[in-house]
């Protein structure tokens, strides 16, 4: 083992044999998914409501509930996470109830899912009398995810080369101005990529909205953001495990449109990031 | 014309003094030539004088700086820099175009027209001597220039601004003899109308384009006279002994 050209050889195979490990079993779920569900797809599937308790029909009611929860779900996590990242990056001073303050949040991202259900169903569902709804959905998914969001739109923040903000001062800027025309234009696309995690988790997550809105048969679309409603990932865990006799088709076609919708929140905000990357020259 | 009065100034950073009792004036229209080793407080001096110094969170100061016969520490931070502008030790454009480096001061300070931007931005160009390389090509990002230019383009930024007095702070550290040369025909130029504080490593820079000369050393201000005094009889052993290239 003394040869420095087989220790690399020996090297790059075990490394590239680690990266196949996490490729196949990503490419296999996606390939298995789309085989199986892709039968099931059809107009009526995806603009009927279900029928036959859920052994027939289709799933656009728990589309448009998944759709709406993460709508709600971002919109309120955006704005605070964001908030929050810019005061603890560009204001908040580095001492002790700061990095307390930080490592929370970090630790906070480790908390399992089922947690903030419980959680959100203590305070919005029970507490607030949010009663199941979409706002107790979206709030408990805007929490879940605001960790996320702080974290990443944070460390794009920082990415900032800080020469540019003391010539920014320099310059007779304030502290905000700095942030505003400098700070926040530069790191638009590490924050894009904290909401596409976002997202993407929020869309997915099955505990969270268990306890907090989801419906387990509802075959009509919420009239306000106080009414149940379906979503995707609930709906699969039904026809799933609590109902018999689905057919194999609908439920890969269900797991199916969420994989998509994810992917093409995902596909939207990676456009608008490699626009804004294209612009970043340093 | 006194545009700077500097009483008693101490500094510190933590527990390190870096700078000690410094008194002394910067006349306008003047170019003040600070040289001095490296850790003399050199840099330390400039950025006290459009007050960079206090975003360090150990810093510290006793002592009087007057800008315009007003207490700098009194002033409005930004209304001080706008004033007092500066030009770093290594080009440091911002991740935009050309025109809007240059238009980056006076949208802060609230201009939205177009047609007067672009004036500001022409004059802003040529006086300092960058505009006939650039103006067709105002779009194109400010990383695509040269070093030289980029430092150039520096001072375009802060004339767009109209301080009184602009800070160098080691300017051509980074730059080609020729863009040097360019640089301090640059300098020697804006001297009509602005008042310059430069601090440079280069020796011979501050005798060729220095009014006066202020010797720093370990923090403490050695001696400051006319250029052509500080470099045929200085006063001090060791400023003889710097210009010579004994030490630092």
């Amino acid at each position: 083992m003394k040869n420095p050209k087989i220790t690399e050889k020996v090297a790059f195979f075990f490394l590239f044999l680690a990266t196949l490990l996490i490729v196949v079993p990503v490419g296999l779920i996606v390939i298995i998914i789309i085989r199986k569900g892709l039968p099931a797809i059809n107009w009526k599937f995806l603009t009927d409501i279900p029928r036959e308790g859920m052994r027939q029909g289709g799933i656009f009611p728990a589309i448009v509930g998944t759709l709406y929860l993460v709508l709600g779900a971002i919109s309120f996590a955006l704005p605070i996470g964001l908030m929050s990242a810019i005061y603890l990056s560009e204001y908040a001073k580095d001492n002790f109830f700061s990095r307390l303050i930080k490592l929370a949040i970090v630790n906070l991202a480790g908390v399992p899912s089922v947690v903030y259900g419980l959680f959100g169903l203590a305070l919005f569902v029970v507490f607030f009398k949010f009663g199941a709804s979409i706002l107790s959905g979206s709030l408990t998914l805007g929490i879940m995810i605001l960790p996320i969001i702080i974290t990443a739109s944070r460390e794009a923040l920082e990415s900032v080369p800080y020469h540019f903000r003391e010539v920014s001062w320099s310059l007779g800027a304030s502290k905000w101005q700095t942030i505003r025309y400098l700070v926040l234009p530069n790191a638009i696309s590490g924050i894009l990529t904290g909401i596409i995690l976002g997202l993407g988790r929020a869309a997915g997550e099955t505990a969270p909205i268990l306890f907090t809105v989801a419906a387990f048969y509802l075959p009509q679309l919420p009239k306000s953001i106080f009414d149940q409603v379906m979503a995707l990932p609930y709906h699969l865990y039904v026809i799933s495990t609590q109902v018999p006799n689905v057919e194999e088709k609908l439920r890969y076609g269900t797991a199916l449109v969420l994989l998509m919708i994810v992917l093409f929140m995902n596909l939207v905000a990676i456009i608008i990031r490699y626009k804004f990357r294209k612009k970043k020259k340093w | 014309m006194v545009k700077f009065d500097i009483k008693n100034l101490n500094i510190w950073f933590g527990g390190v003094h870096a700078l000690k009792n410094i008194t002394l004036q910067i006349q306008a229209n003047e170019i003040l030539t600070i040289i001095g080793p490296a850790n003399s407080g050199k840099t330390t001096f400039l950025r006290m004088l459009n007050r960079l110094n206090e975003l360090q969170s150990n810093f510290r100061m006793q002592g009087v700086v007057e800008f315009n016969k007003q207490d700098i520490m009194k002033m409005d931070k930004e209304k001080l820099r706008c004033q007092v502008g500066m030009v770093f030790a290594l080009p440091t454009p911002l991740p935009l175009s050309i025109f809007d480096n240059i238009a980056y001061g006076p949208r802060l300070k609230g201009i939205r027209n177009m047609a007067k931007l672009k004036e500001k931005v022409e004059v802003a160009l040529k006086r300092a001597y960058l505009w006939d390389e650039v103006k067709d090509r105002l779009g194109i990002s400010a990383f695509n220039l040269s070093g030289g230019q980029q430092q150039r383009l520096c001072i375009a930024r802060v004339l767009a601004v109209e301080p009184e007095v602009i800070l160098f702070d080691e300017p051509c550290s980074g730059l080609d003899p020729i863009s040097t040369a360019k640089m301090e025909e640059t300098m020697l130029k804006l001297k009509e109308n602005y008042t310059l504080v430069l601090v440079t490593n280069n020796v011979k820079q501050a005798a060729r384009i220095g009014d006066r000369t202020a010797f720093f050393l370990n923090g403490e201000l050695i001696e400051m006279d006319k250029t052509e005094k500080i470099f045929t009889t200085p006063s001090d052993t060791r400023t003889d002994d710097y210009i010579r290239g004994k030490f630092g």
